[in-house]
C-alpha cells in the first residue's frame, strides 16, 4: 500500500509516495540512490546495512520505511560535512581501519551511535558495542584503534 | 624501435586474445597522447604450481602498461583486481619509484579488459610476486625512453641526463630540463630501448618498502566507492531467480502465475532459468517467492560427518610431491611411529558483498560490471556462453567487497549477462546471502593421513604423508627427514569426480591451512614423545635458513621460553612455506576444560616475502588474514546433507568476530634484496595449527579435526 511518508535524510526533507512495509534499506539505495547503505544478510546479522535513526544505529534491512516517518536518518553519505570528514571517518582512514570497505559505512554508523551514547567508552566497551558488525577482511583490530581515537577527539568538543 | 612481438598466435585464438595493439593505441588516443611502455610477463605468469589451464594458454606479449600523460600524470593498466588486498595503492608504489616520479601522480586502472592487459585472475597471492616484476620493468624501461627523448629535445647525450621527480634535466646544467609531461606532449610515442637500465636498488628506494595508507580509504569511508551492486543504469531491471533446494535437484513442475500477477514484474522462463526482472530489488526477491516450483531432490548421501569415509572411498591417482630414501626402511630405524588421520570440513567464503553483476547490451556488444576475481576469464564465459565474439564483450569490476578466492566464480554473471541480451534491457543480479551460501565453491572438506617415526635420540626417521582432496599447497614437509613420501591425492581445484555433492574451489591459500594444521599437530605429538622443545624440535629438523629465520624472530618477540609440552602454559606454534613466503605463528592459547571453549590470547606471524613494497599493507594484510584465520580454525564449517546447504546466513555460519581478537603482532622480515613473494595468504596458514598445538601444550588435548569446535574440544579432553 502506497504512502505518504516524510523524514528528514542526511539533514534534508523527503517526502515519498511508498509502499510503507519497504525495507527501508531498500527505498535508501533504490529509490533514494544512496548506496553507501550495503546489503550483506539481509536478516540484521552482519550490520553492514546500519544506518542512524534518530541517532541510534539500525539494520535499515530490518526496519520498514513506515517507521522513519517523522524520523531523522543519517546515513555514510550525510557525516560528511563541507568537505570535511567526520572524526570516525577521518579516523578510519588514518589508520586504515578497512580492506574490502564493504562492512566500513555500517562500522562507522554504529560505532558514531554508541560513541554519541557513551563517549568515555573503554576499548572493551567499543568492542562489546561494536561486534554485531561482521568484518570479512579482518579489520578488527584497527577498527578498533579507529574508533578509539574517534571517541577522544569526538569527546573533545568535535561531536556532531 | 623494436619490434613487438605479435599477441595472435595459434596457441591462444581460442582463448581472450589480449588487447589488439591498433585498438589499443585508439583507445589511448581517446584517453589523450602519451608515452606508452610495453613489456612481457612471459613465463612468469606460468610458474605457479596449482592454476588452471595449461600454459600454452598464456599468451606471451606484452602484458604490463603504462601511460604518461602530457600533464605528467602516469596510469598504470593491470588485468588484476583489488578486492581489499591492496594492491591499487602498491603497484603504484612501484611504478612511481622507477619512473621516479610523485606516489601522488600515478593512477591505476583496474580489470577492465577493454582497456587493461590480459591476465588470468587476482588469486594465490600473485600480484606483488608476478606481476609486480613486469610493472617494474616497464617503469624501468619507460623511465630510458624519458631520457632518450629528452635527449633529442635538450640536445645532449643521454648519458649526460638524469630523470628524476618527473623532469629529465642536464646532469652538467641542472637549468636545462624539461619535464615527463612536456616530453609526452604531441603525439602518441611507442618506443623501446636496446638495453634496459637496472632497477633501483633497494638501499636507493624513496617510494618502495615505505608505509603507504591503502589509497581508496576517503572513498570507503563516504560511501562513495561503488561496488557493483551500487550502479544504476537507466532502465535497469533487478532481477530475482528461482533456484533449487538442493544441488542436484531437477525441476519437475512450476506455476508461475502468482509472480506474473506482481505489478510491474516480468517473469522469464529461457530453458533452465526462471527469473523475475524487476525494476525494484526487493519486488523481484518477493515476486520471486510466488512461484510454486516441485523439484526432484536426489537422496541424501552425504553429510558433516559421513563425508570422510566417502571422500577415502573416492581416490583419483595420487600425486607424488616429494620423497627421499624409503619409507620402509624409515620405520625400521624408529623407536617411536605415530599414526594420525586429520579432517577439515567445508569452508564458505562468505565475503560481505554477494556476488553481484550488471549487465547491458547495446549495439551487440556486452558489458558486464561484476564483483570478480577473474574478469578476463569471465568475458570468454560470457562470450562463449551468448555466442559473442570475445571482441564484443567488456567485462569491469568496480570495487569488490571481498573475495578470498571465492569470485573466481561468476555464475551470477552469466545470468545477469543472459538476462541482458534476451531483455535487452540492462539487468542486475545480487546474490541474496542465501544465494551466496548455496553457490559458493566452498573450501573442500579434506582428510590428511600421517604416519611418521622418531629414533631414540628425537630425530624422526621417517614422515609418511598423505593428503586427500586437500591439494598440494603446503603439503609438503620442508624439514631434513632420510625417509620421506609426500602425496596428494584429489584437489580442490579440478575436483575428483563424485567427491563432492556441489562445487569446490579455492579458499584463501587453498588447502595450505589445513595442510599446516595437519602437520603442525603431529611434529608437535613427536616432539612431546621425544620430551624436547617444540621449537627446538622443529629447529633441529630445519635445512633452510629463512625458515629457521622466521621462528626465532617469532620466538623472540613472544618471549618463547623453551618447554616440553604438553606445559599447560598453553603455547602454540606453526611454520610453513606458501606461496614462496616463510612465515612462522605463535601464540598463547586458553582452554576452558569445561566449556571447551578455546581463546587465542595472544598471536605473533614472523613473515618473510622478501622484496615488501608497501610494509603498511602488508601489515593490514597479515592483520586480516590471521583474523580472518580464527574462522576456520575454531567455528567454520557449512552444514549440509547430499547436495543441500544448511548453512545460510551468518546466524549458523559463524565467523570472526571482535570479542575474538587476540593481541596481534606481526614481523616483517626485512629482506628487500630477495625477489617479492606471496603476502596475502601466508598469513592464514598457520592459524589453525598454532591454536592446535597451543590446545595441546595448554592440556594434552589432541583436536584432529577443524574447525576445532567446543564439542570437540571436549572430547578431544576426554581423551587425555
Amino acid at each position: 500500500m502506497t504512502e505518504k511518508i516524510d523524514f528528514t535524510l542526511n539533514g534534508k526533507p523527503v517526502s515519498l509516495e511508498v509502499d510503507g512495509d519497504r525495507d527501508l534499506l531498500w527505498v535508501l539505495r533504490t529509490d533514494l540512490g544512496l548506496t553507501g547503505t550495503k546489503y550483506g544478510c539481509g536478516e540484521g546479522l552482519c550490520g553492514a546495512c546500519t544506518v542512524l535513526v534518530n541517532g541510534e544505529a539500525v539494520p535499515s534491512c530490518q526496519m520498514s520505511v513506515r517507521y522513519v516517518q517523522g524520523a531523522d536518518v543519517v546515513t555514510i553519505e550525510g557525516l560528511e560535512k563541507d568537505g570535511e570528514l567526520h572524526p570516525l571517518q577521518k579516523a578510519f582512514v588514518k589508520h586504515d581501519a578497512l580492506q574490502c570497505g564493504f562492512c566500513t559505512p555500517g562500522m562507522i554508523l554504529k560505532a558514531h551511535s554508541f560513541l554519541s551514547e557513551k563517549p568515555d567508552a573503554s576499548r572493551k566497551a567499543i568492542s562489546d558495542a561494536m561486534e554485531g558488525n561482521l568484518c570479512r577482511c579482518g579489520a578488527h583490530v584497527r577498527i578498533l584503534e579507529a574508533v578509539s581515537e574517534a571517541a577522544k577527539e569526538m569527546k573533545g568538543g568535535k561531536q556532531r | 624501435m623494436k619490434e613487438i612481438t605479435s599477441a595472435n598466435s595459434g596457441k591462444i585464438s581460442s582463448f581472450s586474445p589480449p588487447v589488439d595493439r591498433r585498438e589499443f593505441l585508439k583507445t589511448m588516443g581517446i584517453l589523450g597522447g602519451g608515452i606508452l611502455v610495453y613489456c612481457t610477463v612471459g613465463d612468469s605468469l606460468a610458474q605457479e604450481g596449482e592454476r588452471p589451464g595449461p600454459r600454452s594458454l598464456y599468451p606471451e606479449d606484452w602484458n604490463a602498461y603504462l601511460r604518461i600523460g602530457t600533464d605528467g600524470k602516469v596510469t598504470c593498466f593491470t588485468g588484476k583486481i583489488d578486492m581489499g588486498q591492496g594492491t591499487i595503492t602498491s603497484l603504484p608504489q612501484i611504478v612511481a619509484e622507477e619512473l621516479s616520479v610523485a606516489y601522488e601522480s600515478v593512477g591505476i586502472i583496474m580489470g577492465d579488459t577493454d582497456l587493461c592487459p590480459w591476465d588470468m585472475g587476482t588469486f594465490g597471492s600473485m600480484n606483488i610476486r608476478l606481476f609486480g616484476p613486469a610493472l617494474r620493468k616497464a617503469a624501468v624501461e619507460a623511465r630510458g625512453v624519458l631520457k632518450e627523448l629528452g635527449a633529442e629535445k635538450l640536445g645532449c647525450p643521454v648519458k649526460q641526463l638524469i630523470a628524476q621527480d618527473g623532469v629529465v634535466f642536464d646532469k652538467t646544467r641542472p637549468d636545462k630540463k624539461i619535464t615527463y609531461g612536456e616530453l609526452a606532449r604531441g603525439n602518441i610515442i611507442e618506443r623501446h630501448l636496446k638495453e634496459i637500465p637496472p632497477q633501483t636498488s633497494p638501499a636507493d628506494f624513496k617510494i618502495m618498502g615505505k608505509p603507504y595508507p591503502h589509497q581508496d580509504g576517503r572513498d570507503k569511508v563516504t560511501g562513495r566507492a561503488k561496488y557493483t551492486g551500487d550502479i544504476r543504469l537507466p532502465g535497469m531491471l533487478y532481477a530475482a531467480i528461482l533456484r533449487p533446494p538442493a544441488h542436484g535437484a531437477k525441476l519437475k513442475s512450476v506455476d508461475l502465475s502468482g509472480a506474473r500477477q506482481v505489478e510491474g514484474a516480468t517473469v522469464i522462463q529461457d530453458d533452465d532459468l526462471i527469473a523475475v526482472l524487476h525494476p525494484l530489488p526487493d519486488r523481484a526477491r518477493k515476486a520471486v517467492e510466488k512461484i510454486k516450483a516441485e523439484f526432484e531432490v536426489p537422496a541424501t548421501e552425504t553429510d558433516n560427518e559421513t563425508i570422510y569415509d566417502h571422500l577415502l572411498s573416492v581416490t583419483p591417482k595420487g600425486r607424488i610431491i616429494s620423497r627421499g630414501g624409503d619409507i620402509r626402511e624409515g620405520r625400521k630405524l624408529a623407536k617411536h611411529v605415530f599414526e594420525e588421520t586429520y579432517k577439515v570440513g567445508y569452508l564458505a567464503h562468505a565475503p560481505m558483498e554477494t556476488h553481484t553483476a550488471v549487465a547491458k547490451m547495446e549495439n551487440g556488444r556486452m558489458t558486464v560490471w561484476s564483483s570478480t576475481q577473474t574478469p578476463f576469464p569471465l568475458k570468454d564465459s560470457v562470450a562463449r556462453a551468448l555466442g559473442l565474439p570475445p571482441e564484443n564483450v567488456r567485462v569491469l569490476p568496480p570495487f569488490v567487497g571481498g573475495g578470498f578466492g571465492g569470485k573466481s566464480t561468476n555464475k551470477e554473471a552469466l545470468e545477469a549477462a543472459r538476462l541482458a541480451k534476451l531483455t535487452g534491457k540492462p539487468i542486475q543480479v545480487c546474490y541474496s546471502r542465501s544465494e551466496e551460501f548455496f553457490y559458493n565453491a566452498f573450501g573442500p572438506a579434506a582428510v590428511v593421513k600421517i604416519a611418521s617415526g622418531i629414533d631414540k635420540s628425537g630425530n624422526i626417521v621417517f614422515w609418511d604423508y598423505t593428503s586427500y582432496h586437500a591439494g598440494d599447497r603446503n603439503a609438503e614437509a620442508r624439514y631434513n627427514i632420510p625417509h620421506h613420501l609426500t602425496t596428494t591425492v584429489g584437489s580442490w581445484m579440478m575436483a575428483a569426480k563424485g567427491a563432492h555433492a556441489f562445487d569446490v574451489g579455492a579458499w584463501r591459500a587453498p588447502g595450505a591451512g589445513f595442510n599446516g594444521f595437519a602437520r603442525d599437530l603431529h611434529f608437535n605429538l613427536m616432539a612431546e614423545k621425544a620430551g624436547i622443545d617444540p621449537l627446538e624440535f622443529r629447529l633441529r629438523h630445519l635445512k633452510d635458513g629463512r625458515m629457521k629465520g622466521v621462528l626465532k624472530a617469532a620466538a623472540e618477540k613472544i618471549g618463547w621460553k623453551p618447554h616440553k609440552g604438553p606445559s599447560g602454559r598453553g603455547w602454540g606454534i606453526s611454520c610453513s612455506l606458501d606461496a614462496n613466503s616463510y612465515v612462522a605463528f605463535m601464540g598463547e592459547i586458553e582452554v576452558d576444560k569445561k566449556s571447551g571453549k578455546v581463546r587465542l590470547k595472544k598471536i605473533v606471524c614472523a613473515q618473510d616475502m622478501g622484496l615488501c613494497v608497501n610494509p603498511q599493507g602488508s601489515t593490514i594484510q597479515m592483520e586480516g588474514a590471521m583474523t580472518m584465520g580464527l574462522g576456520y580454525a575454531l567455528s567454520e564449517e557449512v552444514g549440509f546433507k547430499g547436495g543441500k546447504i544448511l548453512d545460510e546466513n551468518f546466524g549458523t555460519y559463524e565467523i570472526p568476530r571482535f570479542s575474538w581478537l587476540p593481541e596481534i603482532e606481526t614481523i616483517i622480515i626485512d629482506n628487500m634484496d630477495k625477489p617479492a613473494q606471496g603476502c596475502g595468504e601466508p598469513p592464514i596458514v598457520g592459524m589453525g595449527a598454532v591454536i592446535a598445538t597451543g590446545i595441546h601444550d595448554a592440556t594434552g588435548a589432541k583436536v584432529f579435526r577443524l574447525p576445532m569446535t567446543p564439542p570437540r574440544v571436549k572430547e578431544a579432553l576426554g581423551r587425555v
